[in-house]
């Protein structure tokens, strides 16, 4: 394993969230679409956040990534203020967001996808950067695809890529807005084999949404169960499961007991949410 | 199950579902946002600029007059009979044309994407004559028709039947294959594979032949009438020129712009009730 | 003249070997003429025959409507012999053929009218569009000006650019102009705006500077409109160059066509139109060339074939 100072256990990517509230109001409309959400999250922690539709799950990952306003509320970094009313960070690789629907620069090539962020930064030299993006590459089996382009791959192997983008830049945070979404089941395990794998080697923050009880509670640590609009933290599980974790654990008492446990909440809050959503289509 | 399903299609959009607000509100919003703000600035701004360039006699615009005397030649010819002849009659050729397209291109361009042989028989000679610019036409026609009015309409008519033809080709070509087979399986002959599923899904793409067609058709019949007209605004622009009267030029292409622009919103409102599924977007 | 014309020969010429060779291969196939195996499969396929059959009976109604058919209005076109022996007749009746110089001088004549045109817009046009579809603010100004603009039909601006502009030369490249750059910056805009909002975050959160999305993101994300706007402009470009020349100009193959008419040289008539046919279609050519160049990455994820759709 190449050893170029970026991969030590990382150290900082503390998030925590006070109250944060978030008003939308275009056109008049007042929706709430958080509302004194509060969760704190360790340094190195592995997060999933779970909850029914517009809950405010990716309001908060946008807010955490620059891409939104807080209306109350405040988010620090670190110990620092990062987020609050009138305070919105800059978009940055010390928190990079892996996308729903992917966003690997479809006129570039995988390896040129993967460098772009360390290059452009003058963090690496582009021959350095490569050097290292290669390596990254096979270790999570992704060899010889470096001069593909993204549009060749399959929906796995580009959110791989794409997480494997988001790490060369040593971030803080990784946040992950669903990025297994409508995969078939043989794609998503290989796809969380490959993120355990990397989060074991970096031990960076992850800030993982996702509709998927069982995918979050095997791969986080601690599962944060959002409810309806307005979004606010209902509950956290903590998951005791030992790593590095194992398909295997899917069967395991402790882990179907977790499951029970947050299935009963979400099921709970799609259910007002349904509602929700029936009397303002009518 | 199917409602959760749009539900959830809509997440990640937390003001998709919403209430509208009051008409008034709307309007107030509408008028006084930054943006409609900024675009009246702008195009005020041109036409102060074009008055000072005018008076300031800056260089290309020595023939040209100030808006001021636009606008009283325009009040002075809408007085004219002369000027709704013209307007009338270069809508005449417009719509001839453009319903004739519409009437022979879209069966054909819909034979063409139902039989393979139809296409393969008829698209090398189409694409063959889709280059040549329909102005090129003009003598050809002339020397055909035995009557001007046949002869502008059939110009007009081949400005748009060549776009439409080829929308409604696409529009076929991108039809789902899935849908057919589950036609199939449902037990539908090729009639019904026509009628429910090739017509009905080629709608958008006709819609968009329409629109493009409708642009391209008020080009041509200006051109045509300039070349060989009589009658027309086209005409009317031109006669302008040749009597070094530009107000008269200008306020022939003010009216043209304005006559094209309302065909087009004529056109989109047709297309928009072709398609009740579509507006839902 | 003769010294002038040397240049846009040699430009011409190349131009027209350049897009031969580019189109042999299919050409081959079409013809059937690669290897002997393509000979065999294209002549037993039945495309090929339809193929040759359509065209057989278009030119056969166009002979028969002519010499034999009881319609009085097809009686005054020239028939298809007619055409072909004029065309490449070394002493044509009609005075225009491919062994003559004045054929060759109304092509270049129009294609330099074109070019400067069509280049002028792109060179102008794409930035526009980019801006436009950069600038929030830009667009607020500049997009209800060019709305404004836009309905009046390039054509009806050739009175006034030849009273503005000094001669019809520039008044007719500018109305050829105009139509081209109001189609590209257009389809440039529409091409920005079509690029998901998430390339611009991922670059962003990647730490990509203004410039580095305007160059990464930006650029590549609208070429393929951008190129879809080029090819139409390219089409609107001859659109109005003919009737552009047909109208005022001297030279050009709109004028030799208007010329075929008023002097009543029919056959020559039909001569500038097919040729007006093929210069249209090489240009398209040319164009979808090199945006195939350029856009390797959207080759490879549509696998090889669909070109890219109608941008407006």
């Amino acid at each position: 394993m190449g050893n170029n100072g970026t991969e030590n256990m990382a150290k900082g990517g503390a998030l925590s969230i006070r109250n944060a509230t978030k008003i939308y109001d275009p056109e008049g409309v007042h929706v709430v679409a958080l509302e004194d959400c509060s969760l704190d999250i360790k340094a190195g922690e592995f997060v999933a956040v779970v909850g029914p539709s517009g809950c405010g799950k990716t309001t908060l990952l946008n807010i955490m990534a620059g891409f939104d306003s807080l209306t109350k509320g405040e988010i620090y970094l670190d110990g620092e203020l990062l987020a609050a009313p009138g305070v919105k960070p800059k978009p940055g690789p010390d928190r990079v967001v892996v996308f729903q629907h992917g966003a690997l620069f479809p006129w570039k090539t995988v390896l040129e996808n993967v460098i772009y962020g360390p290059v452009i930064q003058n963090q690496m030299s582009r021959s350095e950067a490569i050097e290292i993006a290669k390596e990254r590459l096979s270790r999570i089996g992704l060899r010889e695809i470096e001069n593909v382009y993204p549009g060749q791959l399959s929906s796995g192997m580009q959110r791989r890529v794409e997480i494997v983008r988001a790490l060369i830049n040593n971030p803080l945070v990784l946040l992950l807005d669903e990025p297994f979404r409508g995969m078939d089941s043989v794609t998503k395990s290989a796809s969380h084999e490959c993120l355990l794998e990397l989060y074991d080697i970096f031990h960076k923050t992850i800030y993982f949404i996702t509709h998927d009880l069982e995918e979050a509670i095997f791969l986080s640590d601690t599962v944060a169960v959002m409810t309806t609009r307005p979004g606010r933290i209902r509950m956290t599980i903590k998951v005791d499961l030992p790593r590095p974790r194992d398909y295997r654990m899917l069967s395991s008492e402790k882990f179907l007991k977790l499951k029970e446990m947050a299935k009963d909440a979400v099921h709970e809050e799609a259910l007002k949410a349904f509602q929700r959503g029936e009397r303002e289509l009518a | 199950m199917g409602k959760s399903d749009t539900i959830k299609e809509n997440r990640g959009n937390e003001t998709s579902i919403r209430r509208q607000p009051s008409v008034a509100v709307q309007l107030k919003r509408k008028l006084l946002n930054r943006t409609s703000l900024n675009g009246t600035v702008a195009i005020l701004g041109f036409f102060v600029l074009w008055h000072l360039l005018v008076v300031m006699q800056a260089p290309f615009m020595k023939h040209i007059p100030t808006p001021v005397t636009v606008s009283k030649t325009f009040f002075i010819l809408v007085q004219k009979k002369l000027f709704w002849v013209s307007l009338w009659f270069s809508t005449k050729r417009v719509f001839y044309g453009f319903v004739a397209a519409q009437v022979l291109g879209i069966p054909l361009g819909l034979a063409m994407g139902w039989s393979r042989k139809f296409k393969d028989l008829t698209f090398p000679v189409f694409e063959v004559l889709r280059p040549i610019p329909p102005l090129a036409w003009v003598p050809v026609s002339i020397l055909y028709w035995p009557t001007n009015e046949l002869s502008i309409a059939f110009i007009t008519f081949i400005g748009a039947f060549f776009t439409i033809v080829l929308n409604v080709l696409r529009g076929v070509a991108s039809i789902d294959k899935e849908l057919y087979r589950s036609a199939l399986s449902l037990g539908a002959k090729p009639q019904h594979i026509f009628w429910k599923i090739i017509l009905p899904s080629s709608i958008p793409s006709i819609a968009t032949g329409m629109m493009v067609g409708i642009g391209i058709t008020w080009n041509v019949v200006i051109a045509a009438e300039m070349i060989a007209g009589d009658k027309g605004i086209g005409r009317l622009t031109w006669e302008g020129y040749l009597a070094g009267d530009t107000p008269t030029i200008i306020v022939g292409m003010i009216t043209i712009g304005f006559a094209g622009w309302i065909s087009s919103a004529a056109v989109k409102i047709i297309s928009d009730k072709m398609m009740p599924w579509r507006r839902l977007f | 003249m003769d010294t002038n014309l040397i240049l846009p020969v040699i430009i011409i010429s190349a131009f027209s070997i350049w897009i031969f060779y580019h189109r042999q291969k299919k050409l081959a196939v079409i013809l059937g003429i690669s290897t002997s195996e393509q000979i065999k499969k294209t002549l037993t396929s039945q495309r090929f025959w339809l193929l040759i059959l359509g065209f057989a009976l278009t030119i056969g109604f166009w002979y028969a409507a002519v010499y034999w058919l009881p319609f009085k209005a097809f009686h005054r076109l020239p028939g298809p012999d007619e055409v072909v022996i004029e065309w490449l007749s070394r002493d044509p009746y009609y005075g225009i053929s491919i062994y003559t110089k004045e054929y060759y001088v109304h092509i270049i004549y129009s294609f330099y009218r074109a070019t400067t045109a069509f280049l002028l817009a792109t060179v102008l046009g794409v930035p526009f569009g980019l801006l436009m579809g950069w600038s929030r603010r830009f667009y607020e100004y500049s997009f209800p000006l060019v709305e404004m603009i836009r309905p009046i039909p390039p054509l009806a601006w050739v009175p006034l650019s030849i009273l503005m502009l000094p001669g019809v030369e520039p008044a007719v490249i500018f109305v050829t102009f105009l139509v081209a750059f109001f189609v590209t910056a257009l389809n440039t805009l529409l091409g920005v705006q079509s690029i998901d909002q998430a390339y611009f975050r991922a670059a962003r959160c990647l730490g990509a500077s203004s410039k580095e999305i305007l160059y990464d993101v930006v650029i590549p994300g609208s070429l393929p409109y951008i190129f879809t706007g080029l090819q139409i402009a390219m089409g609107a470009a001859w659109f109005s160059l003919v009737a552009g020349e047909m109208i005022a100009a001297q030279y050009g193959l709109g004028y030799l066509i208007w010329q075929g008419y008023s002097l009543v040289k029919y056959p020559t008539i039909i001569i500038g139109m097919v040729t007006l046919g093929f210069i249209g279609y090489g240009s398209s050519v040319a164009i979808r060339y090199v945006g195939k160049k350029l856009m390797a990455w959207r080759e490879q994820e549509l696998g090889g074939g669909a070109g890219v759709t109608h941008g407006e």
